[in-house]
């Protein structure tokens, strides 16, 4: 029978509870990767290359190998046999060029922070003893780090041998360009210059590799979002069948990002485990986390934009440099930061020309990977540094430059000149929640008292669209073997009780939260009746994990699907027991009752009966207590949502210091499973974007290359007093195609709070006749705009 | 990130203390609140032999007020000077400065001495207890030395104190009638390191100052007393004495230029002397 699709009245979905693991995690019983210990395994340090560039020869392992307490020292030659090497490789970005990676470096380092001698030990401390024994010969080579530099002719190479640095490159767009410049009744027109910075997770990366060789198995605890991806990946690369690999990734202590990818220490950790027949720990430290956890946006983005003279938007015109790193990262590849970048460009708006150029820079950093609201931060701000400039140009509300510039409703679903589909976004009614939010008249009152005062403040806003919960075909097309489905199995115990297994990953975010609620809906019982595990391939079957903002929109429909397949087969079998007809039933509450609302029978004594006394059923009846369901979505590559976001700061014009004083978010997800999870990954992605845009900057020396925010110290996140208070509000419109409606909320926040950070410093320097155009807007940016510090050499 | 190997003594007794570092002290590292000491040994950029642990000797924390002099000694936890009456009365400067001292957590563990004794050139103990004309009490198997707080600091982690000795115990002037004192400084956010600090004791009559007690934390490699600009604040006024920051010697820094921060020293004084 055709699952029924109606969500229930007053049911679980669009509740705002908290999640059931909140206990459990504040009061310290968090069970981490590093929390966990295997009979007889060893602990593993990694020596890391100290230049950004160096050919290097070993020359002694003796002398660590001598020294007790250590059980091995293991370079690149020692684990070539065991595994593979591997090479970032998509049909999206043809001619990429990125070199072939191993587990450890060979020969040459092209990174600081590259790992390049594997060191196994009693303890981590006799482990990094044995590091510091190790006798190698370095030979430092021509650092290449500015993104830019490294593009021109004379730039040295970033791995010896290479033609150029050059990446890979490409132009794109539709509509005349060159004629709506020719046209346009205003040009506008910025470089903006993004410094990378990086996730940090509050668990830093970690593994524990458990090779059985008797059972020629591999069990890995893995801090990781995506345990099905590693799966695939480790058992390729060591040759192992898939169901011989388990990858187990318990509670995740946060990963933006960062644990998508498949990292060379990792897998050498795996390969050794294999090597010597022991489990082996490595846990990442945060100098090691900060060095060699992949980087994200570094970008130097020229645009301009071209108006006609009623302020309607006509072309962008782009040219972006993307910084790579050493390697397009693995398997996902760097480049998608990139195109996402330049397809969140002018996202919000309509306008008949857009035209863009990329070239992506080889260095010697680490490589640039996929951070939350991957590109689409850049994209934004881009776009709306370039609309505050031309409302401000034509001396008009910014406000009223965005309303009429906005994708009417009446065209969408609409392909914009960048490829980008609009569907379904609700700018209009999302504007009007964000004015009766934000209240403009009364805020904007509030600035002029302040500015009376003499205090420099200033509004800035930010129209936000966002490309989430990628479908099959974003990675399918480029034959890169990443799932864009989920699996959801729901099982009734013979107590009447629910278990849910998932492909969805929990890091934190609360996911398994939202499943459980969709659970408890589609089947028919309370949510403390529902228990659920993601996270261990040996129990969920396939699926994406943690990307993209995927859970709700792509796991919620499969376990609705999982969900309502066990409820059919709970009302058959009931009733074949009460001699009435599944259509007569319905199940509320754990309840089986009649069309007048009528307890029939409790859903624990049907489940008792069946599994316990099946001798009481009927002949010929099987009840199939166990339901899977497996979701692709096939519309829609992605599901674009929409919102605003305004931020208002305070610029202490003497020291340069900015203060985020409020911010404002309205966002349309679609359908909110859990408004209060949502709530709190909107403010929490506000913080990062503020981060993003105040503080938060991978450094390295211009000169010798060096990597010089190694430690929380010299990298600056935001902290709570870093934060304002930040006002969300909602406009929900679910998703027409599927059954739930959700699309993706987890990144939103920091889509658009850069931006939003961006205009508002702008227009709190506006008077003063300064402004910035660089990331994060530390005190020196802002002392050199306001001519109290000389510009940079 | 775990230290190299190190030796471990924890001696009940001052006199003991002393003993090991008379023989051991080039090799020895103190350990009071380890709020440093501690991040830099698992980033092994420290590597004593030795980790003398001073925290089981009594006696080493007492903070008193008598005769005028403010006594704190140099165990004394950074929360602990912070919620002290006697320090609020007679040094009301230490009391600004230690708000801007980390974190509750750090300023539970982390101690005065530990602070004087490491001269990090951004910490705001140096620059106040230079400020505040106080006298650092030391003591080695050789006996006590007094040394005043403007010759300890010599540069970054650079102290004039031997390799066998321990600091006791810092003596502070109370503040006296007339003076007025203030701690101001700029960071990234609230508890980091200082970009630029100030620590400044006013004597004023009328709107007048007449006599300036001021130093700097964050800007040059060693805290020491302005006595330049004091001179030039007390002979020519506000302005003029902003305008003598030039001739600070500014750390110069990838992130922080010695512009910027003799700029923000600047701003800090400015700032300080329109308040006050």
């Amino acid at each position: 029978m055709s699952p029924d699709t109606s969500l229930p009245e007053n049911g679980w979905i669009g509740r705002p509870l908290p999640r059931a693991a909140t206990r459990r995690l504040i009061e310290g019983r968090g069970r981490y990767t590093d929390d966990h210990a295997a009979k007889g395994e060893l602990h593993a340090a990694f020596l890391r290359s100290p230049f950004p560039h160096a050919a290097f020869r070993i020359v002694d392992r003796d002398a660590a190998r001598a020294l007790p307490g250590i059980r091995a020292v293991l370079v690149a030659e020692d684990l070539a046999g065991l595994c593979r090497s591997w090479r970032c490789e998509s049909r999206a970005f043809p001619g990429l060029v990125s070199p072939e990676q191993g587990p450890l470096a060979r020969d040459r380092a092209v990174y600081q922070g590259e790992p390049v001698v594997l060191v196994l030990a009693d303890s981590r401390a006799v482990a990094e003893d044995g590091l510091e024994l190790i006798g190698i010969d370095w030979e430092e080579l021509p650092a290449v780090t500015d993104a830019a530099a490294a593009l021109e002719a004379s730039s040295p190479p970033a791995h010896q041998g290479l033609a150029s640095n050059l990446g890979w490159r490409t132009e794109f767009g539709d509509g005349d360009v060159e004629a709506a410049f020719a046209v346009a009744a205003l040009v506008v027109e910025t470089q903006l210059t993004f410094t990378r910075h990086t996730g940090v997770p509050l668990e830093a990366r970690a593994v524990l590799a458990s090779y059985d060789p008797s059972a020629e198995a591999l069990e890995v605890r893995l801090s990781h979002q995506i345990p099905h991806q590693m799966q695939v990946h480790l058992a390729e690369l060591l040759g192992l069948p898939m169901g011989r690999v388990r990858v187990i990734a318990g509670d995740v202590g946060g990963g933006f990002g960062i644990k998508m990818h498949v990292y060379p220490d990792e897998v050498a950790i795996c390969a050794a485990s294999r090597l010597v027949g022991r489990p082996v720990r490595y846990v990442c430290d945060r100098i090691e986390a900060m060095m060699a956890d992949i980087h994200a946006r570094e970008h130097v983005m020229r645009a301009r934009m071209a108006v006609d003279a009623e302020g309607r938007i006509l072309a962008f015109d782009l040219d972006d440099i993307q910084g790579l790193g050493a390697y397009s990262v693995y398997p996902r590849s760097s480049t998608v930061e990139a195109m996402s970048v330049l397809r969140a460009v002018g996202a919000p708006y309509r306008f008949d020309a857009y035209r863009a150029r990329l070239r992506c820079a080889l260095q010697n950093k680490v490589p640039t990977g996929q951070y939350r609201s991957v590109g689409h931060p850049i994209g934004c701000a881009t776009t709306e540094r370039l609309v505050e400039l031309a409302a401000r140009a034509r001396g008009e509300d910014p406000l009223e430059f965005r309303r009429r510039n906005l994708v009417p409703e009446a065209i969408m679903p609409w392909t914009n000149p960048a490829g980008g589909r609009m569907a379904s976004l609700s700018h209009a009614a999302c504007l009007a929640e964000f004015e009766r939010l934000v209240d403009l008249p009364v805020l904007r009152a509030e600035i002029a008292a302040m500015r009376a005062q003499g205090r420099c403040v200033g509004l800035g806003l930010a129209a936000v669209v966002e490309y989430t919960a990628s479908g099959p075909a974003a990675y399918g097309l480029a034959h890169v073997p990443v799932a864009a489905m989920d699996t959801v199995v729901v099982t009734l115990e013979p107590t009447g009780d629910l278990v849910v297994r998932a492909s969805v990953a929990e890091i934190g975010q609360g996911i398994q939260q939202g499943i459980v609620q969709v659970v408890a809906d589609a089947v028919g019982i309370a949510t403390s009746r529902v228990t659920i595990h993601t996270g261990d391939t040996g129990n969920a079957p396939h699926g994406g994990g943690a990307w993209a903002s995927r859970g709700a929109a792509i796991g919620g429909e499969a376990a609705w699907g999982a969900g309502r397949k066990l409820r059919a087969e709970i009302l058959a079998a009931a009733a074949a027991l009460l001699q009435s007809a599944p259509e007569r039933l319905n199940l509320r509450d754990g309840q089986v009752i009649d069309a007048t609302g009528m307890p029939r029978m409790a859903l624990a004594d049907l489940a008792a009966t069946v599994f316990f006394r099946g001798h009481e059923l009927p002949a010929g009846l099987q009840p199939q207590f166990t339901a899977t369901q497996q979701y692709r979505r096939e519309e829609d590559v992605f599901l674009t949502t929409n919102g605003f976001q305004a931020s208002l700061v305070e610029v202490d014009t003497d020291t340069g210091l900015v203060t985020a004083l409020r911010h404002w978010v309205v966002g349309d997800c679609g359908r909110l499973i859990n408004p209060l999870l949502v709530d709190e990954q909107v403010r929490g992605g506000v913080v990062q974007g503020i981060g993003e845009a105040l503080l938060e900057a991978c450094r390295y020396d211009a000169g010798n290359g060096q990597f010089l925010t190694g430690t929380l110290a010299d990298y600056l996140l935001p902290m709570a007093d870093n934060a304002p208070d930040i006002t969300v509000g909602h406009v929900e419109t679910p998703y027409a195609g599927s059954v739930l409606g959700a699309k993706g909320a987890g990144e939103a926040g920091t889509c658009g709070a850069p931006a939003a950070v961006l205009n508002a410093v702008n227009d709190a320097l506006a008077s003063l006749g300064a402004h910035v155009s660089e990331m994060p807007i530390t005190p020196a940016v802002i002392l050199r705009a306001l001519g109290t510090l000389e510009a940079a050499p | 990130m775990k230290p190299a190997r190190f030796g471990y003594a924890r001696p009940d007794t001052l006199d003991g203390a002393l003993a090991i570092l008379a023989e051991q002290g080039v090799e020895a590292a103190i350990l009071a609140g380890g709020q440093s000491l501690m991040p830099m040994l698992n980033l092994r950029m420290a590597r004593p032999g030795l980790l003398l642990d001073i925290n089981r000797i009594p006696g080493l924390d007492a903070i008193a007020l008598s005769g005028g002099v403010l006594t704190i000694g140099a165990r004394a936890r950074h929360a602990e000077v912070l919620a002290s009456p006697l320090v609020r009365e007679a040094a009301p400067m230490l009391v600004q400065a230690l708000a801007h001292v980390a974190h509750p957590a750090i300023r539970n563990r982390g101690t005065l001495g530990g602070s004087l004794a490491l001269a990090d050139p951004a910490a705001e103990m140096p620059a106040c207890i230079t400020a505040l004309g106080a006298t650092l009490v030391v003591a080695s198997a050789r006996g006590e030395r007094r040394i005043a707080a403007e010759t300890f600091f010599l540069g970054v982690y650079a102290t004039t104190l031997e390799p066998d000795e321990l600091v006791l115990r810092v003596e502070i002037p109370a503040i006296s009638p007339g003076w007025s004192h203030g701690f101001h400084e700029v960071a990234r956010r609230h508890g980091d390191y200082a970009m630029a600090g100030l620590a400044l004791a006013l004597h004023r009559e009328g709107s007048r100052v007449v006599e300036a007690r001021i130093a700097f934390c964050g800007v040059e490699a060693a805290t020491r007393r302005q006595a330049e600009v004091e001179a030039v604040l007390v002979a020519q006024g506000a302005e003029a004495a902003c305008a003598a920051l030039a001739g600070l010697d500014a750390m110069a820094g990838a992130e922080v230029t010695a512009a910027h921060r003799i700029h923000l020293a600047r701003v800090l004084l400015r700032r300080a002397l329109g308040q006050a």
